[in-house]
């Protein structure tokens, strides 16, 4: 049997003839942490959204995606999310694919406690017996992602939590199911720093005591080289490279990617005393060149970037796509 | 000695113990009224040319600092001097000067730009309002400062990205042609690809045009390639000042140690500095007391990765 828990190939989502995301592949694996990098608009977070099967309905996704879940009472529940039908897919959100979003007030419900909303997800997926054990598994939930008296803080609503706190409550709904795959949308943009550092450490403590798969997607390398093992850079719709963090970030092949590493590295300056650019900015969606996504930014761009550049590497997992790699030294 | 020596020369900016309160709403008939002290008792100097950090978390109040260092609200107690002169007392119709002299940079620039108006209107804006009248000249010669072509003039702000309605901001702040240019988090809304442009162009016109820079943000990693000096903000006091340098690399105060502690770094964790042991550190930064051993790097750096990306 296979070990992902996700598959995603080549998935092409459109709304009208406006590709917004094409060819990509995505493949996490039991207990494994993928990173998924990238600017806004690079298609990092639709992506997310067609693995929950949550897309608008404007948009047409093409391609497989498949979602393997716990094996429960020796069968193992798999889901192709764009061919099932809302119920499998209910019963797939929150069970076998849990989802941290990146802003925790609108994520909660205002009008309900945070005990019955950790609760809630158990009981509407029928994991535990009864809503009395719903309860208070709900607390020890809480009690297990820090929160501070978790008796009392259940019996509180999402207003009466700080930022970093309503996003442990988050964090504990997405695990209480034990998810095959948690996904986490910028977890930690609309957090302090020094919070940042501990729900980091909560993501990564709760996904390896339950052998999960993660992925994590964020526009900060930093966080994603703190949390991951592999990573995905996606530029205009398209994966354009891959591999493990170290690798990909000491060694990048794909200019975009080296791009990004020397402008997000503000301890590295150029001779001139000026930090690291990449000329121009991210084009709105629809908008990008044909060919090599990145050649209207790119300093090596020549007229072989006018058409695709192909994949190379040794599969989804591991490879770039440019025409002029950096060279491997 | 230092007084008369002011008397001649005062800096830049010069804020001395203020305080600022908020008054919330009533939630109760018998007691009183529950006060927010967003700013307690805050002390700070900016010399003329100084590139002047603040840094802190959200709710620590340096906006709040910042919005009455601008004239655009005013301290419950405490004085406020911007170029000697005191403007903590002075109505708004008195402010004009300090409209010339003390401009604003916005964090979210597709809130901070009328998107009714064209380019050059909003870069304009400041410079009709203290009188000027044919400013088209101005507008190009800003609009190339900022790196723009002169076409933009006519376009109106949603035709652009972030990262150039930012430079646009920077234009409009620059207009009245300003002695302190204040930013707060300007940097912060924006892809990192479009952030390094945006700091270069700050760092360079600061340096060109000798401006006094006043630059807030919650990141200190920001701060340290902008300013040289930094003030660390939290609970509504200035907790650490220093030259940057200093404060970065042996912070006094723990709560600056936390702060460096807990952001993560590329090529620290690449080296191993995983989610784990920020979290362990930041925690131990939290615990006070400890020497600086904490705050420096807990694992030794790799060698510098990327050499020449252009």
């Amino acid at each position: 049997m296979t070990a992902d828990v996700v598959r995603v190939r080549d998935l092409v989502v459109t709304v009208g003839a406006k590709p917004l995301l094409v060819d990509v592949d995505v493949t996490v694996h039991r207990g494994e942490r993928v990173g998924l990098i990238g600017e806004s608009g690079s298609g990092k977070s639709l992506t997310a959204l067609a693995i929950m099967g949550l897309l608008p309905e404007d948009l047409i996704p093409a391609g497989s995606v498949v979602v393997t879940g716990h094996s429960g009472g020796g069968v193992q529940r798999v889901t192709s999310v764009l061919e099932a039908g809302e119920p499998a897919l209910a019963a797939m959100r929150g069970r076998d694919v849990a989802m941290v979003f990146q802003e925790p007030m609108t994520a909660l419900n205002p009008t309900m406690r945070v005990g019955a909303q950790v609760a809630e997800i158990m009981t509407i997926h029928r994991t535990v017996p009864d809503r009395g054990a719903a309860a208070r598994r709900a607390v020890e939930l809480l009690d297990r992602v820090g929160l501070p008296d978790p008796a009392d803080a259940a019996r509180a609503y999402p207003h009466q939590l700080s930022g970093g706190q309503r996003q442990r409550v988050v964090v504990a709904m997405a695990l209480a199911n034990d998810p095959a795959l948690l996904i986490c949308d910028e977890p930690t943009t609309a957090l302090d720093v020094t919070v940042q550092a501990l729900v980091l450490d909560l993501v990564v403590r709760g996904v390896e005591a339950r052998d999960a798969g993660l992925l994590f997607i964020t526009h900060d390398l930093a966080v994603v080289a703190s949390v991951c093992e592999r990573v995905l850079v996606m530029y205009g719709g398209r994966v354009v490279e891959a591999g493990e963090v170290q690798e990909v970030f000491t060694r990048p092949r794909h200019r975009y990617t080296r791009g990004l590493i020397g402008a997000s590295d503000l301890d590295l300056t150029r001779p001139d005393g000026k930090l690291y650019t990449i000329q121009g900015s991210v084009p709105s969606s629809g908008r990008f060149p044909a060919g090599c996504v990145f050649r209207n930014r790119c300093t090596h761009a020549t007229t072989e970037c006018e058409s695709l550049p192909p994949w190379q590497g040794s599969g989804p997992e591991q490879g770039f796509a440019c025409w002029h790699p950096v060279m491997a030294s | 000695m230092t007084e008369q020596l002011n008397a001649v020369d005062p800096p830049a900016i010069r804020v001395h113990d203020v305080t600022r309160e908020f008054r919330r709403g009533r939630t109760s008939l018998t007691r009183p009224v529950p006060v927010v002290h967003a700013l307690r008792g805050v002390s700070l100097e900016v010399a003329r040319g100084q590139r002047f950090g603040i840094v802190g978390e959200s709710g620590c109040g340096k906006s709040t600092l910042l919005r009455i260092i601008a004239g655009l609200d005013r301290p419950t107690t405490g004085s406020v001097q911007v170029e000697g002169v005191e403007i903590s007392h002075l109505p708004e119709r008195r402010l004009g000067f300090l409209r010339a002299q003390l401009q604003l940079v916005f964090q979210d620039p597709m809130s901070s730009l009328d998107p009714r108006m064209r380019v050059r209107d909003i870069i304009a804006e400041p410079l009709v309002a203290q009188g000027h009248r044919d400013n088209r000249t101005r507008v190009h010669e800003l609009l190339e400062a900022v790196g723009m072509q002169p076409d933009a003039a006519e376009r109106y702000p949603h035709q652009f990205s972030g990262g150039q309605r930012q430079r646009i901001s920077i234009a409009r702040a620059l207009a009245p042609d300003p002695r302190i240019l204040v930013a707060d988090e300007p940097v912060s809304a924006l892809d990192v690809s479009v952030r390094a442009q945006v700091l270069n162009l700050l760092a360079e016109l600061v340096e060109r045009l000798s401006l006094t820079l006043v630059f807030v943000s919650h990141d200190l990693s920001v701060v340290r390639y902008v300013c040289d000096t930094v003030a660390v903000m939290s609970r509504g006091e200035i907790v650490e000042t220093g030259p940057i340098a200093r404060v970065y690399d042996t912070p006094e105060h723990p709560y600056t140690r936390q702060l460096i502690a807990a952001a993560p770094r590329l090529r620290a964790a690449l080296a191993g500095r995983t989610a784990a042991v920020l979290a362990a550190e930041t925690l131990a930064a939290q615990g006070g007391s400890r020497p600086t051993s904490t705050a420096a790097p807990a694992v030794p750096l790799p060698p510098s990765s990327p050499k020449d990306t252009r």
